[in-house]
């Protein structure tokens, strides 16, 4: 486009990171699977390694089906550059990796996804990286948390399982006052959604392999950088302010400005910690993007008309959605999610443990398996699965208590569903 | 007085094509410097890069001898860039004015966060384009779609086919 304003998201979603392949002139994005690159001579050899010039040296780093999905989803999200990895679970090591240093602490809302809190709150623990779980709803308890030694804020924006939607605007402003990134979890929003950097985050994180991806198809994951934050005024992210010894004394801040922290990611991060993204799963993810708003749309559609359902049904004790106006956290969706409050969500059944199992064994045409974002529609019982790991009590507190039953509505029709949960929840009476 | 920072991509692509050789204010013999990657860079993309630092004059950078000021590089160049602060920029623009016509200066660049609203108000009253806060290193990559190698977002939504030179 010849004037420099910025086209719509939907344009954005199919054209972002994929202009013709010039060489073939390739319509569709290559699948380049390939390991490594041919050199011009040495010296060219030698700026690749120095980061001297921009260029591709070995897939692990970069991968050009990769980048074309790094820069979709930066697009996306507003960001300056994004870094793609094999998971969700690896954008949030990746993340961490370039702002902590052992002895270092973040603080993470009490109500992420199971897995997150068993890799915060156990696995972070060898790098001696200590997470700090609060309860965000009051922006206050963060407040309080903070150390020294606090080096981010980590929520998601709409939390799974539970319908939780974080305050990000007033999370923002706490971490702006203490000068550390905020870090969100975008992923069940997706950026069609939510645009977190639009309310001050400074991260975001995905797993590519629900809504994005959006078939069930490809695992990965992406740390989108908004390239706003100062990583050299506090003095406290030597990793990105401070002279690399990897890279010969390279400060990655002064020399690369807005872009340090996604060349930090790919040249060290990826480097070294080797989760990088398969480019036949960025290929598969970039077709996702292309109807994420469609399918986002639908998504939602038949996510509220379910809980509405769920809500009206006597054997169903309440419903956990934030599409619904009976949720405490109705009035955040309008403000973050005001396109859709997502189709992932909860509902306690009566009748406990055994009936919430009962309801997800019943089902027919709802997949009993562990997995969000899928065109398909999912149901589990994440007491017995997801967060079978967590303790009792951060179980209850994660929204995933023994009654609890998670929905991922798919894209079917929504008649088939309701009507297959009907006589689900008839079988478990 | 002020110039806007908003510049567009063709307007960028013009100055980067139209442009044959770089005064590079500022230029450092350090290898692991941003002017140094930014001069390896443009010489490698064809552009022949003149350092000026009177702190190193008459040594060698990147192959090129060291100038002490903008008036002592013999022969023309189209572009000046500027990899010094906002306040240096100045008397940097002060005296590219000065040797315009003579060297034949069209544009003045200054680097990433290097604004100087007066100077280049000075600079564009004597007919010369100004560029304000932005690396002609990454504007290059980005209008080429190097950047996006990189996993940037060059903001570049386009179906044209781009034409490749294949030597």
């Amino acid at each position: 486009m010849k004037n420099n304003k910025t086209p719509g998201f939907e344009t954005r979603m199919i054209h972002a990171g994929t202009q013709p392949e010039p060489v073939t002139g390739a319509r569709q994005t290559p699948i380049f699977q390939n390991t490594s690159y041919v050199f011009h001579d040495a010296d060219h050899a030698a700026s690749l390694f120095n980061l001297q010039t921009f260029g591709f040296i070995y897939s692990r780093l970069t991968n050009p089906t990769v980048a074309a999905l790094e820069e979709r989803l930066a697009s996306l999200e507003g960001g300056r550059g994004a870094t793609c990895c094999a998971s969700g679970h690896a954008a949030q090591i990746l993340a961490f990796f370039a702002i902590m240093a052992p002895g270092d602490r973040f603080i993470a809302s009490n109500r992420l996804y199971g897995g997150s809190i068993t890799q915060f709150g156990k696995t972070f623990k060898k790098f001696d990286w200590q997470a700090d779980f609060v309860d965000v709803d009051d922006p206050e308890n963060v407040r309080r948390a903070l150390t020294p030694r606090t080096k981010a804020i980590f929520v998601e924006s709409l939390a799974n399982p539970g319908g939780v939607v974080s305050d990000l605007e007033a999370l923002s402003a706490i971490a702006r006052e203490a000068e550390i990134p905020l870090i969100v979890d975008n992923t069940m929003a997706t950026p069609y959604l939510c645009r977190p950097f639009e309310w001050g985050a400074d991260l975001i994180v995905h797993s590519t392999t629900k809504f994005l991806s959006g078939n069930g198809t490809s695992l990965g994951g992406v740390v989108v950088d908004s390239g706003r934050f100062d990583w050299a005024k506090s003095g406290k992210f030597p990793g990105l302010a401070e002279p690399e010894p990897a890279y010969h004394g390279l400060s990655f801040y002064e020399t690369f400005g807005d872009m340090a922290f996604t060349m930090q990611a790919h040249a060290v991060g990826l480097r070294d910690l080797g989760a990088t993204m398969a480019p036949m799963n960025a290929f598969q993810t970039l077709l996702g993007c292309e109807t994420l708003s469609l399918r986002m749309e639908r998504h939602c559609e038949n996510g509220r008309r379910i809980a509405e359902f769920l809500e009206g049904h006597a054997a169903v004790d309440w419903v956990s959605c934030a599409a619904l106006p009976s949720s405490p956290y109705h009035g955040l969706a309008q403000k973050y999610l005001p396109a859709g409050a997502g189709s992932v969500f909860t509902f306690g059944v009566k009748g406990g443990y055994q009936a919430g199992v009962k309801v997800v064994e019943s089902c027919e045409l709802f997949s009993h398996l562990a997995n969000i974002g899928d065109s398909r529609s999912l149901i589990l019982h994440p007491a017995s699965t997801t967060h079978r790991q967590l303790t009792e009590e951060q179980r209850e507190a994660a929204g995933a208590g023994p009654a609890v039953v998670r929905l991922s509505v798919g894209l079917e029709t929504v008649d088939d569903l309701i009507a297959d949960l009907e006589q689900a929840l008839a079988a478990a009476a | 007085m002020s110039h806007s920072l908003a510049y567009t991509n063709k307007d960028l692509l013009a100055i980067l094509q139209d442009t044959k050789t770089i005064a590079m204010v500022g230029a450092s013999p350090k290898w692991n410097r941003p002017s140094f990657f930014a001069m390896k860079y443009l010489q490698e993309k064809g552009y022949r890069v003149i350092p000026v630092n009177p702190g190193v004059a008459g040594k060698e950078i990147l192959g090129e001898t060291v100038y002490a000021s903008l008036a002592e590089i013999p022969g023309k160049f189209e572009m000046v860039d500027i990899f010094r602060n906002s306040a240096a920029a100045g008397p940097i623009t002060e005296e590219a004015i000065a040797v315009a016509k003579k060297k034949g200066i069209k544009v003045i660049w200054m680097q990433l966060d290097v604004i100087n609203h007066e100077a280049a108000c000075k600079a564009e009253a004597a007919g010369l384009t100004v560029v304000m806060n932005r690396c002609p290193k990454i504007e290059f990559g980005r209008l080429n779609a190097e950047l996006s190698w990189g996993g940037f977002n060059s903001g570049i939504i386009t179906a044209k086919r781009r034409r490749v030179r294949l030597t």
